[in-house]
């Protein structure tokens, strides 16, 4: 209820201005570490995902729970470097027990998974409840670190979580070459002598290490996504390792930075989930818009390439019929339609394009080639039937199986393939069906 | 006295409802699904609730269950189309909409009765507060804990399911592919599961929360895992397990004054290491024993 | 004239018309065709990746395949269920599974049941009839896991045989068995032929295949040669088969289903 009225106060603006003015040395600093820490998580989670290990963030940090809460009953203290260590501790004992439990009982990696993180979390709150119903000082803002509450870190927890995110980074980009070749090929890498294990305990010490720091933020719960989702969300836009490791750090990064927005907006917000929304509309707009696979690339790309299908479908059509009624000059689209099967309103509008590039002319009501529409049509009737030629020499097939492969394959194939199709066969002159093969370029000149 | 009976019996068929539905998830190696499902379920239970303005069973189970299967289905589409591996799209999925729950929780906190707190732990001990009556709210007859019969009534609906169809989700869950070759619908009976997941997750969620009901499906199951011979005897190693760890987790927050529900997941756990412990013991003390049964035979099951 | 003439029925037990499969953009298995007669042991033969389990998996249905036809007793599978059975590889499942062995050649009569019928007393009696068949009644409350490899191998054929199915899909039956199971899997052959029942195998043993087998399909990536073995059983189609994929051929295939020209064609075609 607080928070809903917060949002509708005037004094958020002033809050957010405030903010952007840095009147306050900690806003600053909050917003720089949860920008380190955005691109620390997303970069160190990419190893994860490449992995194949997308969850083991999830359950880590689940996992870091009890150990925060049992630095806090020892010490009694909310030192942020004590409840660090407690949670690093925690967090790799979660760590072996997902890797051991596998390796020595029955029980299957997923579960061993779900088995540690719902175990840890359990233990977490227990001891939280516990922590609350006893008489103790300082506990109250243990229970942020569920959600995360950006507002509510004081300043050595952002420093904490600046130098420790930095930490990250730097050892990241030192051991990047080896990390690179472990996350690509494990084995690979033993057979050159890496000591693949250290590595890595290395890269598992730096995925707890940002888990842990970033549970203020972002919370326990979700923490799992900053470490997922920025690296899923930058293969739509590319297959290189490096940009994608930029990308990813500064999506994490950006989301960082709307998330701490928020919490300044409306302290009461939980900050972690607004993190994650921010984090899975990027990777939406990554999904649909991504220029390596993105979907509305794809969706382009194929629709040009029927288009361009149909296109030369229709050149072949033209070709056949005249190959087959010499005497005729034009065709009309009831001729096309006969020998092709293709609907009314697609074959009008690759006629038309064709038209314009002036693929075909119009002539006495019906079409023809024109003279670079009879060259690519002779081109790709060419291609079809050396195709036909080679599947009947190399796979033994039946002339009406190899003419259905060929409809395909006459769209693909290069000039450099058609060469080499040439090359291997042992006749050109003919197709199965006793049809003349049109002679290419090079040889009509002879 | 009469509350605590009323918080035990609700534990005990959370438990059990939970224990039975994991049997299958941990056989199917879903665990994750499962973990998905019930962080998702959060959102389902907002969202029907702020568009029905009710807190009836019916349209809670509704939009748990639309939820649940729309989790399992858009992590599935995303594996498939968006290309990314199947453990990632599930966590995509699930955070995203586990975190509009919350976000939803905070926005609405007044007018729902739930809030982040709920959202982990469950209120078990307020679940006798909550009671239900039979003819309407004036003039009914006041018949115990919503939470209770939610529970039961879920609980009835996955005992039916597992014993009408125990055959199928047997041969299902050893066997998906020879399941298909002998034309069973392996989809259907897969989204069947989730719907019981679904349904199990929300029934719990008064009572253990959103991130607890994990622990009772995997780890009661996994520890039946360890033991069982055959699936009935799983379920039954399962379902006894959970009710173990329902006693001893409610003796000990008893004792610590801490959360019920996290001390019954804990409990389960503590239960799993020790059969580990007494299992690693055993193997050993064979091990040094000269083997005399069967041992060459599970030497070569093990190549 | 030539036997396989005689020998076929008018409906063969399984025909394949022009089966590809692809795996992502590879091209798995490209215009598979073949007919197998009724009443033989069938091989189909082939080196590693050569798609032969991928075959199989195509037959049944268990992974998709981009085009083809295929035909059991001249029907679609799903009229032929009850005479098909398939016995997939033994690496296949979790072989933790709480179950027993009873329990699973029980499974084979699923195909008979209804959805809450649990098996009747002649479903026992049948797999009773198969455990014993292959020798594994007296492992009948067996655990699975406690199984050696080639007991594990016969309670699947076990199960395949309570399906009293009358073709049989194995993949890689013989993989990894012990002499004794070899054998009964030998003698459990001969009685199904002499059944009139019919047996397709993915088999990988050069050395026992003209043995064990009366007709043969060798594959690789597409089809070689099929008939009966000593017919096929020829040096050519051996070099043929183990000799490589043809580069530019299956370059180009793999290049055709990348470029998605496939899935154009059909929508238009």
């Amino acid at each position: 209820m607080e928070a809903w009225n917060l949002t509708h106060s005037v004094s958020m603006w002033d809050n957010l201005a405030a903010f952007w003015r840095f009147e306050d040395i900690n806003a600053l600093w909050v917003l720089s570490g949860s920008i380190l820490l955005g691109m620390s998580a997303s970069v160190i989670g990419a190893f994860a995902f490449l992995r194949k290990r997308s969850l083991i963030g999830d359950a880590l940090a689940h996992a870091a729970l009890p150990g925060v809460m049992m630095a806090f009953l020892l010490f009694q203290s909310r030192d942020p470097v004590v409840i660090f260590f407690g949670a690093l501790l925690s967090s790799f004992v979660g760590f072996f027990i997902i890797d051991w439990l596998p390796k020595n009982t029955k029980i299957k990696p997923d579960a061993a998974l779900a088995i540690t993180l719902s175990f840890f979390f359990a233990l977490g709150l227990m001891l939280l409840s516990y922590i609350q119903g006893a008489e103790l000082e300082n506990k109250s803002g243990l229970d942020k670190i569920l959600f995360g509450q950006a507002a509510a870190m004081t300043e050595s927890d952002i420093h904490l979580l600046a130098y420790v995110s930095l930490f990250i980074l730097i050892t990241v980009a030192l051991f990047f070459q080896k990390f690179r070749l472990i996350a690509f090929n494990r084995i690979y890498a033993q057979s050159l002598g890496i000591s693949v294990k250290s590595y890595e305990l290395l890269l598992a010490l730096l995925i707890v290490m940002s888990v842990v720091v970033g549970l203020q933020l972002v919370g326990v719960v979700l923490m799992a996504a900053v470490l997922l989702t920025p690296i899923a969300a930058t293969r739509y836009w590319s297959n290189q390792l490096t940009p994608m490791l930029l990308l990813a750090s500064t999506i994490g990064a950006l989301s960082a930075l709307i998330s701490t927005q928020v919490s300044y907006l409306a302290p009461a917000m939980p900050t972690g989930p607004w993190m994650v929304v921010s984090l899975s509309l990027l990777f939406m707009i990554s999904l649909f818009f991504g220029t390596n696979k993105g979907l509305l690339k794809r969706w382009l790309e194929t629709r040009a390439l029927r288009k361009r299908v149909a296109e030369e479908n229709i050149l072949r059509t033209f070709y056949k019929l005249s190959e087959r009624q010499q005497e005729r000059e034009s065709f009309s689209m009831a001729d096309v339609q006969g020998m092709r099967n293709m609907q009314a309103s697609q074959l009008h509008a690759t006629l038309d394009q064709m038209l314009r590039k002036g693929l075909i002319l119009s002539q006495s009501g019906g079409y023809r080639l024109s003279e670079s529409g009879m060259q690519q049509a002779s081109q790709l009737t060419r291609r079809h039937r050396l195709w036909e030629n080679y599947l009947m020499q190399q796979a033994e097939l039946s002339p009406d199986m190899v003419h259905q492969q060929a409809e395909r394959m006459e769209h693909i194939l290069t000039a450099d393939e058609e060469t080499k199709l040439q090359a291997e066969l042992n006749s050109s002159h003919a197709d199965p069906h006793g049809q003349p093969i049109p002679q290419g370029k090079g040889e009509r000149h002879d | 006295m009469i509350n605590d009976l009323w918080i035990l019996a609700t534990a005990s068929l959370v438990a059990a409802a939970c224990s039975m539905v994991g049997v299958f998830l941990i056989l199917r190696r879903q665990a994750l699904l499962g973990d998905a499902i019930s962080h998702s379920v959060l959102l389902g239970i907002v969202l029907a609730y702020l568009l029905s303005g009710s807190r009836d069973l019916f349209v809670m189970l509704f939009g748990a269950v639309a939820i649940g299967l729309v989790t399992a289905w858009l992590s599935d589409t995303l594996h498939r189309f968006g290309r990314i591996q199947a453990d990632a799209s599930i966590g995509i999925i699930f955070t995203l909409f586990f975190a509009l729950g919350v976000i939803l929780v905070s926005l609405f906190a007044g007018q729902i009765d739930l809030d982040q707190e709920c959202v982990l732990y469950g209120e078990i001990a307020f679940v006798p507060f909550d009671t239900i009556y039979l003819g309407g709210m004036e003039n009914g007859v006041e018949i115990g804990p919503r939470a209770f019969w939610t529970i039961l009534v879920v609980f009835a609906i996955v005992l039916i399911s597992i014993l009408l169809a125990f055959q199928r989700l047997q041969t299902v869950s050893f066997h998906p592919s020879l399941a298909a070759s002998l034309g069973i619908n392996i989809l259907f009976w897969h989204y069947f599961l989730m719907t019981l997941v679904s349904m199990t997750t929300v029934a719990s969620f008064d009572a253990v929360g959103a991130i607890l009901v994990v622990a009772l499906l995997v780890i009661p199951a996994s520890s039946a895992y360890l033991l069982a011979k055959s699936l009935k005897g799983m379920l039954w190693i399962a379902f006894a397990y959970s009710q173990v760890a329902v006693v001893v987790g409610y003796a000990v927050s008893y004792q610590l004054d801490s959360s019920i529900s996290a001390s019954i997941a804990v409990a389960a756990g503590i239960l799993l290491a020790l059969t580990i412990a007494i299992q690693l013991l055993n193997k050993r003390y064979r091990q040094k024993q000269p083997a005399k049964q069967f041992a060459p035979e599970q030497a070569s099951s093990n190549a | 004239m030539s036997p396989t003439q005689t020998i076929f029925p008018s409906h063969p037990p399984l025909s394949v018309k022009q089966l590809s499969m692809r795996y992502h953009h590879k091209p798995v298995l490209t215009d598979v065709s073949f007919s197998i007669p009724e009443g033989k042991t069938i091989a189909i033969v082939g080196p590693n990746g050569a798609g032969k389990s991928s075959l199989l998996k195509g037959i049944m249905g268990l992974e998709s395949i981009i085009e083809g036809e295929v035909k059991f007793f001249g029907e679609d599978l799903n009229r032929k269920r009850l005479a098909t059975a398939y016995v997939p590889q033994r690496e296949e499942i979790d072989w933790d599974f709480p179950i027993n062995v009873m329990d699973v050649v029980l499974m084979g009569r699923h195909g008979h049941l209804s959805l809450w019928k649990r098996p009747s007393r002649i479903d026992r009696d049948i797999a009773e009839q198969a455990l014993k068949d292959l020798n594994m009644w007296e492992f009948r409350d067996r655990q699975i896991s406690q199984l050696s490899g080639g007991q594990q191998q016969r309670v699947f054929l076990a199960r395949a045989l309570a399906q009293q199915a009358n073709l049989y899909l194995m993949d890689e039956p013989f993989a990894g068995v012990d002499v004794a199971t070899e054998k009964a899997i030998i003698e459990l052959f001969s009685q199904l032929k002499q059944r009139g029942k019919t047996i397709v195998c993915v088999h990988h043993d050069l050395n026992t295949v003209g043995e064990y087998f009366d007709w043969i399909v060798f594959i690789n990536a597409r089809l070689v040669a099929a008939g009966p073995v000593e017919e096929v059983l020829t040096p050519e189609n051996l070099a043929k088969t183990y000799g490589g994929r043809l580069s530019l051929l299956n370059d180009l295939t793999e290049q055709l289903y990348r470029s998605k020209v496939n899935k154009i064609h059909d929508e238009g075609a």
